[in-house]
């Protein structure tokens, strides 16, 4: 039996601890009495923590998704011989989607589509973008020329290369992008509080109205506690693929 | 087997292959040598179509290659090229299966398959099966290329510098590997090379390149007794062409009838090694044995001479 490393005993900490926190919050009252003034309520008591915190995770995975999808068909995209020459267009409309700041997003989206979850899935979507294609671009461009050269000369059509060599093996430098992407996603979705979506941004407004450090940190804690066993989670499975991906 | 018919390949305004015409006899060895940039990789690759000429065309038993899709045409030939391109995220018994699988053969063939090709390439099936490339040898890695080009049983194996990434001793052995697995499986092998030693030792037919055009294509002794053209000798050296062309004759083609008192040596022996052997030993006559080690004849230092010129 292997003895657990110390990497491992912080990852089962910081998940029991954000359980136990989100699960029962009145138990932590005692550790945020002291950030409250005036008799104020210790603990958010405007809504449950694990409702806000399961939601801000569903938008957040959300987006991401949508953002893996059209990321990786654009990569494969621009990296046939068919579509090269769509690359620098797909790269400046990706920048943008990056650069544009998502509160900007926000701004221009609620006019359009309304309030509520729909305009904070538009901002990640697009903040999520240049990571996961720039990603995608890198990995498939990579794959050794030998591989490729063979998998063509074995007779494999150009769908059964990509599909069976190019994206395996592109796959770890994918999975990092899907990775950085989510992490920065889970941060901004706090962002989509102020259109009224569902998220742990609600804790974190309450607090700065009622002038409440504990409603704060709360928000803050669990966002940031969130996205680091994200990346964590993230960066095992790229370590799994990676075991039998281009070790040489 | 394979007859290319005036192949042109052009990249804008510079002629890569130019002109070439050649026949190529089924279950012969044929080597394309030259230096590098010569245009012999095209050639090797528009044979199966990786890449398409510019004009003329190439037969495949009498039908035009373009007859089908490229892809289809690919799997019946087998490929082989420098640095062996398996796939790192297959197992050794997986990239051989390559080919099988893509042709739909059922589980049971294909695992027999590989299992025979593993066993015929010195690896035993249950160490390398499961292995990946990288925690293989180079030489290793080598025949797994091989193994895998030959998987599908293609009468015609391309084969594009095969052994260039391998050290000296590695690739003496690769060659006769190559030579014994042509005898076993009768394939029809074409191999691309800048190395004319390895030209010399493995064609049975030898293609001169140089700058795109084919210089001269024939039976190794030709290009060394009738060079057709001065480059040729140049490429095949001056200095020791009476050793290359007593290296392409045995001791049991060129035996003399009779006995003599001397050496044994092996009808399979080049002249050139008799030579060296009889040189070392001070002696002017060796007796030719088969492997049995009955007598076939003899052989003399006066009569091996005879054969290093024209
Ligand atoms: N796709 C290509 N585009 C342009 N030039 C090429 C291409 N492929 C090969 N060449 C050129 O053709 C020449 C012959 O290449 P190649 O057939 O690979 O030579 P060899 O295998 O004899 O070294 C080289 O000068 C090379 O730069
Ligand atoms: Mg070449």
């Amino acid at each position: 039996m292997k003895v657990p490393g110390v990497a491992s005993i912080a990852r089962t900490a910081a998940l029991v601890l954000l359980a136990a926190f989100l699960i029962w919050p009145q138990r932590f009252a005692p550790l945020f009495v002291p950030l409250t003034q005036y008799g104020a309520p210790p603990i958010y008591d405007q809504g449950n923590l694990l409702t806000l915190a399961l939601a801000q995770l569903g938008t957040v995975c959300c987006a991401a998704l949508a953002s893996t999808v059209v990321a990786v068909a654009l990569g494969i995209l621009v990296t046939r011989p068919s579509g090269a020459q769509f690359l620098p267009l797909s790269r400046t409309l990706v920048n943008i989607g990056q650069t544009f700041p998502p509160v900007a997003v926000l701004a221009v989206a609620v006019p359009l589509v309304g309030f509520g979850l729909k305009p904070t899935l538009i901002a990640l979507f697009a903040y999520g973008l240049l990571p996961i294609f720039e990603n995608t671009l890198v990995g498939l461009k990579t794959c050794p020329p030998a591989v490729l050269e063979a998998a063509s000369g074995m007779g494999m059509s150009a769908r059964q290369r990509l599909l069976s060599v190019e994206l395996p093996l592109a796959m770890p430098l994918i999975l990092e992008g899907i990775r950085v992407s989510l992490v920065i996603s889970v941060g901004t979705a706090t962002i989509g509080s102020t259109v009224a979506a569902k998220g742990l941004g609600e804790v974190i407004i309450a607090g700065l109205l009622s002038n409440n450090t504990a409603f704060i940190l709360q928000g803050a804690l669990v966002t940031g506690l969130m996205a680091v066993l994200l990346y964590d989670a993230l960066t095992g499975l790229e370590r799994r693929v990676c075991r039998t991906v281009r070790i040489d | 087997m394979i007859t290319i018919e005036n192949l042109t390949k052009r990249y804008g305004t510079t002629t890569v292959v130019d002109g070439v015409s050649m026949h190529i006899p089924r279950n012969s060895l044929t080597v394309i040598v030259g230096t590098s940039g010569s245009g012999k990789s095209t050639l090797l690759r528009m044979v199966n179509r990786l890449v398409e000429p510019t004009s003329g065309r190439v037969l495949l038993d009498g039908n035009d290659t373009r007859a089908e899709p490229a892809h289809l045409l690919r799997r019946r030939i087998g490929y082989a090229i420098q640095g062996h391109g398996l796939f790192p995220h297959h197992t050794v018994a997986e990239n051989i299966a390559t080919v099988p699988r893509l042709m739909g053969w059922d589980a049971a063939r294909i695992g027999a398959r590989v299992t025979e090709l593993l066993k015929a390439f010195a690896l035993d099936p249950a160490t390398f099966a499961g292995q990946f490339p990288h925690q293989l040898s180079g030489g290793q890695q080598q025949r797994v290329g091989v193994a895998r080009a030959l998987a599908a049983e293609p009468q015609l194996l391309l084969m594009d510098e095969p052994f260039g990434a391998l050290d000296p001793i590695i690739r003496a052995k690769a060659q006769d590997d190559l030579l014994d697995i042509r005898r076993r499986f009768g394939t029809t092998i074409v191999l691309v090379t800048h190395d004319m030693d390895e030209a010399f030792r493995l064609g049975d037919h030898v293609a001169v390149m140089s700058g795109g055009r084919m210089l001269q294509y024939g039976p190794p002794a030709e290009l060394l007794t009738r060079p057709a053209d001065p480059l040729v000798s140049r490429m095949t050296g001056l200095a020791d062409r009476a050793m290359r062309l007593l290296s392409l004759s045995t001791a049991g083609e060129a035996a003399l009838p009779g006995t003599v008192d001397g050496p044994a040596v092996a009808a399979s022996a080049s002249l050139r090694d008799v030579l060296s052997e009889l040189v070392w030993r001070g002696v002017d006559a060796a007796c030719v044995t088969d492997a049995d080690g009955t007598a076939r004849g003899h052989l003399t230092v006066a009569a091996i001479l005879a054969h290093g010129r024209p």
